[in-house]
C-alpha cells in the first residue's frame, strides 16, 4: 500500500502550488497572527431539518466558529459513533442528497463569503455524482475543502487531481496508528489542514488521552507544515482548551450534535450558539 | 487468455477492490497483508490448515450425482459439491479456520465477526471455541429475531452476540458495527470477515481459503467422471462459496462460471438483492464494487428469502469477472428457490440451505436445455436445517 502512495506522490510532486490564497489558509494565517487557535464545529447537513442547516451555520460563525465542517449524510457511516449516525439518519429521513448539501453551502455564501466550509463524508455519494461534476459544483457553491473518510491517499489519485484542478483542498486524516514513514508521505499530499484523529475509535467516544495527543502532535510537527487540527473525543471546554494548546485547531462534532438532538426547535439556534460560545471562550483562554 | 493473477499488489481487480477505509485501519490492514503474504507460503501454516480441514471440518466432502432429480428434469446431469456436509453445515468454516489460524499466529486473542443468517457467526464462534479465543459477533437486530436458533448456537459455543440497532438492522449494519469495533480495538482484535468483500487483503485471503472447494472438485471430477464439468453454478451474496468454486477454474475457458443472485420478489420490484444484475459500481465496506444504491449513492435495503444473500454489495472479484465476461450472473426469485428447496428434499433426500437453493433453482432451469451427457456442478454451499422455520412459514405453517 505504501508503494502506491509513493507513486501518487510522484504524480503530484510537480503540481502548481501558486494558486491564490484560499479561505482556509488565510483563516489560519489570520489566527496565527493574533496568537489564536481555530475552532471547527461539525454539523450534519439536513439535521435536524433541511431548513435549519444554513441558519445553524451562520449561528456557528456568530458564536465563534472559524471554519465549518459540514457532514454529508450517508446511509452507512462506518467511522461514526451512535450520535453522528443518528444525525445522518435524521437528515436522510428528509432525503438530503449531496447536491442539496452543495446548494446549502451556496446559500450560506450569500451572507458569508469569508468563513471556510469543509465537507466531510463518505465515498459513495461522491462516486454517484462523479469526481468532476462534484468538483465543479462544489467550487461554484463556495466549498473550500473536503475530507472523505474512506478515501485514503492510496485510492485518491484521480480524486485529488480533480480537486486540485478546481482549487478545493483535499484534507486527509492521520491517526495514532499511522506509522512514521506514512506521516511524511501524507504530509506532502495534504492541503488545508491535517485532521488528526485523536484516538483509536469512532466519533463521539470519550477517552481522548492528552498525553498521547501531545506526543503525537509533536511528532507530526516534524514533517507537517500545514496546520494540524485535532478531533474525536473533545466534549468540553477544558479538553478543547488543552487540545488548543497543543494543536492549531480543535474540531468538535458529536457534542454539538447532542445539543442539536436535545433542543426543542425554538431553542435550537440559541442552545447551539451558547454551547459553541462557551467552547470559544475556553479555547481563547478567557 | 493470459494467466489470471488478480488482485494487483495493491488489491485491485480491474477497477474494483482496493482499500477504502479510514486512516485508523490502514496500518492494521497493511500488517494483515504482510502477515498473510508470509503465512500463505509458510509450510507449517499450510500443513496445519490442511490438517484442520481434514480432521475438524471433515474434508474432502464428496461430489454427489443427483441422479433422480436430473432424470426428472430431463437434461444435463446435476452434480452437487457437498459443502453442506462440513462441520457446522456450510462452507463458511473453511474461511474461519484459515483466519483464526492467522489470528493465532499474529497473537490476537479476540476475534470479531459480522453475520447475517448466522452461518458465519456460528463458524466464527466454533473456531473461537476450538482455539480458545474470545469471540464477539455483530448481528442486525432484525436478523437476531429471524435467526433465533443460530443466535442460541453461537451463545452455546461461548460467543457474545451483539444485536445492531442502526440502519436497516441487517447484515450491512452488522458489518458497519464490526468495523467500528475493529477501529476501536485494533491492537488486540482480529476481524474475521465472512465473505470475499471488505478492504484488501480480505477478498483475496477469503478466496484463497475457500479455494479448497474448487481445488477438491477439480481432482474429484477427474477421478469420478474423467473430465471437468461444462458449467459451475453457485449462489452469490457476498460471493465466497462461488469464488471458492470458480477460482481454480478461472483459467479453464471450457468451463462456464455461473453466479446466481437473489431476485427476491423479482428484479423488476424494489425487493431483491441482485447486486450484479441491477446495481451500479460504488464504494462501501472498504472496497469498490457493484452496489444496490439510489441515484444519490445511498445504500438501499435489499430483500431475499435467504438471509445469507440479503446484502447490497458483492465481492469485488465477482464485479470484475462480470465486467470482463469470464463469469455470468443470473437471478432467481424467492419462489423459484423455494421450489428447488422442496425438489431436492423430495428427489434426493437432501435439505439444502435457502442460499444454495438459488443455485439449484438455476440448475433446474438450465439443465433441461442441455444434452444428457452435459455435467453441471452446483455448489451445495450449506444445509437447510436452519431454514426450516422460514420454509414452514412460507408454506403457511408454524412450527
Amino acid at each position: 500500500m505504501f508503494d502506491s502512495l509513493k507513486n501518487l506522490m510522484q504524480i503530484f510532486s510537480g503540481r502548481d502550488e501558486s494558486h491564490q490564497l484560499n479561505r482556509i489558509s488565510s483563516t489560519f494565517s489570520n489566527l496565527q497572527s493574533q496568537g489564536r487557535k481555530a475552532l471547527i464545529p461539525f454539523i450534519t447537513a439536513g439535521d435536524p431539518h433541511p431548513d435549519a442547516t444554513v441558519l445553524l451555520m451562520h449561528q456557528l460563525v456568530q458564536s465563534g466558529a472559524d471554519i465549518i465542517e459540514l457532514g454529508v449524510p450517508f446511509s452507512d457511516p462506518m467511522a461514526d459513533g451512535p450520535t453522528i449516525q443518528r444525525s445522518s439518519e435524521r437528515a436522510l429521513k428528509h432525503h438530503i442528497n449531496l447536491s442539496q448539501v452543495l446548494d446549502m453551502v451556496a446559500e450560506f455564501r450569500h451572507r458569508d463569503t469569508g468563513t471556510p466550509v469543509v465537507l466531510m463524508g463518505y465515498a459513495n455519494p461522491i462516486e454517484a455524482m462523479g469526481y468532476e461534476a462534484f468538483a465543479v459544483k462544489a467550487k461554484a457553491s463556495g466549498v473550500d475543502g473536503i475530507l472523505i473518510v474512506d478515501y485514503p491517499p492510496e485510492e485518491s489519485v484521480e480524486w485529488v487531481q480533480q480537486l486540485d484542478r478546481h482549487g478545493i483542498d483535499a484534507i486527509f486524516l492521520l491517526s495514532p496508528t499511522t506509522p512514521e514513514a506514512r506521516i511524511e508521505q501524507v504530509a506532502k499530499l495534504a492541503k488545508g489542514y491535517i485532521y488528526y484523529v485523536s484516538l483509536k475509535g469512532v466519533t463521539g467516544a470519550s477517552h481522548l488521552d492528552l498525553q498521547d495527543v501531545s506526543a503525537m502532535v509533536a511528532r507530526l510537527r516534524q514533517s507537517i507544515t500545514i496546520p494540524i487540527g485535532v478531533g474525536f473525543g473533545i466534549r468540553d471546554g477544558a479538553t478543547a482548551k488543552a487540545v488548543a494548546d497543543l494543536a492549531d485547531a480543535v474540531v468538535v462534532g458529536s457534542r454539538i450534535i447532542e445539543e442539536i438532538e436535545q433542543s426543542p426547535s425554538a431553542e435550537l439556534l440559541s442552545n447551539v450558539g451558547n454551547f459553541l460560545h462557551g467552547l470559544r471562550k475556553s479555547v481563547d483562554g478567557h | 487468455m493470459n494467466v489470471y493473477d488478480l488482485p494487483s499488489k495493491d488489491g485491485h481487480f480491474g477497477p474494483y477492490g482496493g482499500i477504502f477505509v479510514a486512516e485508523t485501519l490502514i496500518s492494521a490492514l497493511e500488517d494483515l497483508r504482510k502477515q498473510y503474504e508470509f503465512y500463505r507460503n509458510d509450510a507449517d501454516f499450510k500443513a496445519e490448515f490442511a490438517d484442520e480441514l481434514k480432521h475438524y471440518v471433515g474434508r474432502p466432502n464428496p461430489i454427489y450425482h443427483a441422479k433422480r432429480w436430473s432424470e426428472h428434469l430431463g437434461g444435463a446431469q446435476i452434480l452437487l459439491k457437498r459443502e453442506d456436509l462440513n462441520h457446522t453445515g456450510a462452507h463458511k468454516i473453511n474461511n474461519t479456520i484459515g483466519q483464526a489460524l492467522l489470528a493465532k499466529r499474529m497473537g490476537k486473542r479476540r476475534i470479531i465477526a459480522e453475520t447475517g443468517a448466522g452461518q458465519h457467526g456460528v463458524a466464527s464462534a466454533t473456531v473461537a471455541a476450538r482455539y480458545g479465543m474470545e469471540c464477539v459477533v455483530y448481528m442486525g437486530s432484525e436478523d437476531v429475531r429471524r435467526q433465533a436458533t443460530n443466535v442460541y448456537r453461537m451463545k452455546l459455543l461461548g460467543a457474545t452476540v451483539i444485536p445492531v440497532e442502526s440502519g436497516s438492522r441487517t447484515l450491512k449494519d452488522a458489518l458497519n458495527e464490526a468495523m467500528r469495533d475493529w477501529v476501536t480495538n485494533v491492537e488486540n482484535t482480529f476481524y474475521i470477515i465472512g465473505t470475499v468483500a471488505g478492504p484488501h487483503p480480505y477478498p483475496m485471503m477469503v478466496r484463497d481459503f475457500q479455494a479448497v472447494i474448487g481445488n477438491e472438485a477439480k481432482v474429484q471430477m477427474q477421478e469420478d467422471y474423467n473430465r471437468q464439468p461444462d458449467a459451475l453454478i453457485a449462489c452469490v451474496g457476498g460471493g465466497s462459496n462461488a469464488i471458492g468454486l470458480f477460482y481454480p477454474y478461472i483459467n479453464d475457458d471450457s468451463v462456464r462460471l455461473i453466479g446466481v443472485e437473489a431476485a427476491g420478489k423479482g428484479i423488476d420490484t424494489a425487493q431483491h438483492a441482485a447486486t450484479l444484475s441491477m446495481g451500479k459500481p460504488g464504494v462501501l465496506h472498504g472496497n469498490r464494487t457493484y452496489l444496490i444504491q439510489d441515484e444519490n449513492g445511498q445504500i438501499m435495503e435489499t430483500h431475499s428469502i435467504s438471509a445469507g444473500l440479503d446484502y447490497p454489495g458483492v465481492g469485488p472479484e465477482h464485479a470484475w469477472l462480470k465486467d470482463c465476461g469470464r463469469a455470468e450472473y443470473v437471478a432467481i426469485t424467492d419462489d423459484e428457490a423455494l421450489q428447488a428447496f422442496h425438489a431436492l428434499c423430495r428427489f434426493e433426500g437432501i435439505m439444502p440451505a435457502l442460499e444454495s437453493s438459488h443455485a439449484l433453482a438455476y440448475a433446474a432451469k438450465y439443465a433441461p436445455t442441455l444434452p444428457k451427457d452435459s455435467l453441471l456442478l452446483v455448489n451445495l454451499s450449506g444445509r437447510g436445517d436452519k431454514d426450516m422455520a422460514t420454509v414452514a412459514q412460507m408454506s403457511g405453517l408454524t412450527l
